[in-house]
């Protein structure tokens, strides 16, 4: 113990290991009303973990060639030890990096977790989201499959719609005419090293960040108002031991949850892994229909909500990409001095939910063959969606709130 | 290049991209990964009458024995009908440990099939077992075809009908439907013309033993995936009494 002691000391004057400690765990001080909805942070870093340590296992075996890519994928479901597992937990850990962070947005959308002192905060997340968008989609070509091949093909063809340089702009996204080899490569290189590295310094600067201003809570007022004699919010506690043990509970739970799907039905029905993904990537035949994974669904039904104008389809790329940036400048946009929407008027619980009703109803139609009904849909949610920042905008001008309390509450 | 890329802006347009609806129904395969018989008649049938043209490429023969109960002898006498050719130009005998490919290549298929012919290996997984089941349940007699058969789940197929000689050949049925205005000809049954060695129960039972075999050989984790997870689920719960009862222990005095 006295070595142990002497050790620490030992280090300590040489790297801030303690200090580093007590300023993000030990003494950190978090709200201690934290309610369900704060699990999915501390979540998903989880995954992120897992994917890391899956990554790097199936790198092991796979091989970044269009002639060996897809039976290298094969390779490992078969002939690697346990190979099934790992990759199974992989898959379904990029839909549930997505899902957790959805449900991470939402609540802060919820809370009003994104609003002063916490904008870098925020916008350190939509980048980390941006991140994880670019990461899902340069992985998903990777096991060479049908819709690996022609899900990338669409993607990389928004470019060509840029408008004068588009064409030279995708042939150099691509490396090549079409989606080949080359492309393989470097989208094997951006998803295995430039995307991680990026996601792990935006996931760094995120917490820092966070324990810089301290965390919101979802009565949406600030901890740090009301402090001790010895400088302590008063309903804040530390956040180890008591959320660290209270994030193993959430931790458990969704691992049974994550591992029911990497068990029991790791196609997820087609959602998770698509069907013609185990038809190796052909060139010279189209699929009959082809869809993104769900997680950009929403987004790929904004892209064919928009008709094609001056024979372009650069303004459905544009809508598509403004329903992204319009995130980076919520926190200016909703200028209620209220956080909380425990303490907000109807109008933005109203707003609030037809938003994520109409994110939802766009996750689906993007999963649709489209028809005249669907795409009439598709451009009715993709209004309400923009409508919804409009809505933040304006609400506050007559929104009757509710008093906010001083000291934090149980609900 | 500009054709694809045309294909590609195309299928962007929104009014453009189709739908796969050919509306014709699956019949049910029914298959039971547990039954291990079942799989191994599978397994003959598939060396027999598959793996002659088809390869399957990702699968090994010695999992044939390690998942399928049989030993590598067995194996080796019964299953094993191909030569190796990739060191010696006439062949050595394919080893157990060998991948399930064939001697057919692929430039040959062309000339013969109009077509690659496709590996097998995940086959069951792109197409559901319950489409191959009824695939190899709906050939059909046809002169307009080279092979003299067409197949009504996956029509003009390249394939010859290989299992004819356990069905028997059979000629459809067809009823006229009026579909917007237009006659339909419709295929409602089949008419055995000449048949088979097996009777229909027994070729339909066939089959099924032969797509059971292909719905393992996408998956081969799949016989130990579930049991493995029923494992994991378990200790979760246990973990999860375990945390829980830590959380509130150290929680006690938050209020």
């Amino acid at each position: 113990m006295k070595m142990l002691q002497a050790l620490l000391e030992w280090v300590d004057a040489r790297f801030p290991l303690t200090k580093m400690w007590k300023e993000h765990l030990s003494e950190y001080y978090a709200p201690k009303n934290f309610n369900f909805w704060y699990y999915f942070g501390s979540l998903a870093l989880l995954v992120l973990v897992i994917q890391i340590v899956t990554g790097i296992v199936l790198t092991m075996s796979y091989k970044p060639d269009a002639t060996l890519a897809f039976a290298s994928v094969e390779y490992i479901m078969r002939d690697v030890n346990w190979g099934w597992f790992i990759r199974y937990m992989h898959s379904t850990g990029a839909s549930a990096f997505f899902l957790v962070v959805y449900l991470h947005m939402y609540r802060g959308m919820m809370y009003g977790s994104y609003k002063k002192p916490r904008e870098l905060l925020w916008i350190f997340g939509v980048l980390i989201y941006l991140a994880l968008m670019a990461e899902a989609f340069f992985g998903y070509l990777l096991p060479w499959g049908q819709m690996s091949y022609w899900g990338a093909q669409v993607i990389v063809n928004l470019f060509s719609a840029v408008p004068f340089i588009g064409e030279k702009l995708s042939i150099w996204i691509r490396g090549d005419f079409v989606i080949s080899d080359a492309t393989l490569n470097r989208f094997f290189a951006f998803h295995v090293i430039a995307l991680p590295f990026v996601l792990a310094g935006l996931v760094v600067a995120h917490i820092l960040a966070l324990h810089e201003v301290g965390s919101s809570n979802p009565d949406g007022i600030e901890i740090k108002k009301h402090k001790d004699a010895n400088g302590i919010p008063l309903d804040g506690i530390p956040f180890h031991p008591y959320y660290t043990v209270k994030d193993i509970v959430g931790v458990v739970v969704f691992l049974a949850f994550f591992f029911a799907v990497v068990f029991f039905a790791p196609e997820m029905g087609g959602y998770f892994i698509e069907h013609p993904n185990f038809e190796a990537a052909n060139p010279l035949k189209t699929p009959e229909h082809i869809a993104p994974v769900w997680y950009f669904t929403p987004f790929y039904a904004m892209l064919r909500a928009v008709p094609p104008m001056f024979n372009s389809q650069f303004p459905g790329v544009i809508v598509m990409g403004a329903a992204i940036v319009v995130l980076f400048f919520l926190p200016w946009i909703d200028r209620s001095p209220v956080k909380s929407i425990r303490y907000r008027g109807l109008c933005f619980k109203l707003a609030l939910w037809i938003f994520v009703i109409s994110f939802i109803v766009l996750g689906y139609l993007g999963t649709q063959p489209t028809t005249d009904m669907k795409k009439l849909l598709a451009q009715i949610f993709t209004t309400v969606y923009f409508l919804y920042f409009v809505a933040l905008w304006i609400i506050p001008k007559f929104e009757k709130t509710k008093p906010v309390p001083e000291r934090v509450t149980f609900k | 290049m500009k054709k694809i890329i045309t294909v590609c802006v195309l299928l962007l347009a929104p009014l453009t991209v189709l739908a796969s609806g050919d509306g014709m129904h699956n019949l049910s395969a029914e298959i039971d990964l547990n039954n291990k018989a079942s799989l191994q008649r599978g397994a003959k049938m598939f060396v027999n009458y598959c793996l002659s043209c088809h390869s399957a490429a990702a699968m090994r023969y010695n999992r044939l024995s390690s998942d399928l109960g049989l030993t590598p002898s067995q194996v080796e006498k019964n299953l094993i009908f191909t030569a190796d050719f990739s060191k010696e130009d006439l062949g050595e005998p394919t080893k157990i440990g060998s991948q399930m490919k064939v001697a057919l290549r692929p430039g040959d298929a062309k000339t013969m099939f109009g077509t690659a012919v496709p590996d097998l290996s995940v086959v069951s997984r792109a197409r559901g077992a319950d489409w191959l089941y009824t695939y190899l349940m709906t050939f059909y007699l046809d002169d307009s075809r080279p092979s003299g058969v067409n197949n009504q789940r996956f029509p003009n197929v390249g394939m010859p009908h290989v299992l004819w000689e356990l069905e028997g050949l059979k000629k459809p049925v067809y009823e006229t439907h009026q579909i917007e205005g237009h006659d339909h000809k419709v295929i409602v049954g089949f008419e055995t013309v000449v048949p088979g060695k097996l009777s229909k129960v027994e070729y339909a039972d066939a089959v099924r033993d032969l797509v059971n075999y292909m719905a393992y050989m996408g998956e081969p984790a799949q016989l130990v995936r579930y049991s493995v997870g029923l494992g994991v689920m378990f200790f979760l719960f246990i973990l999860f009494i375990v945390a829980y009862a830590l959380k509130k222990e150290y929680w006690k005095d938050i209020h």
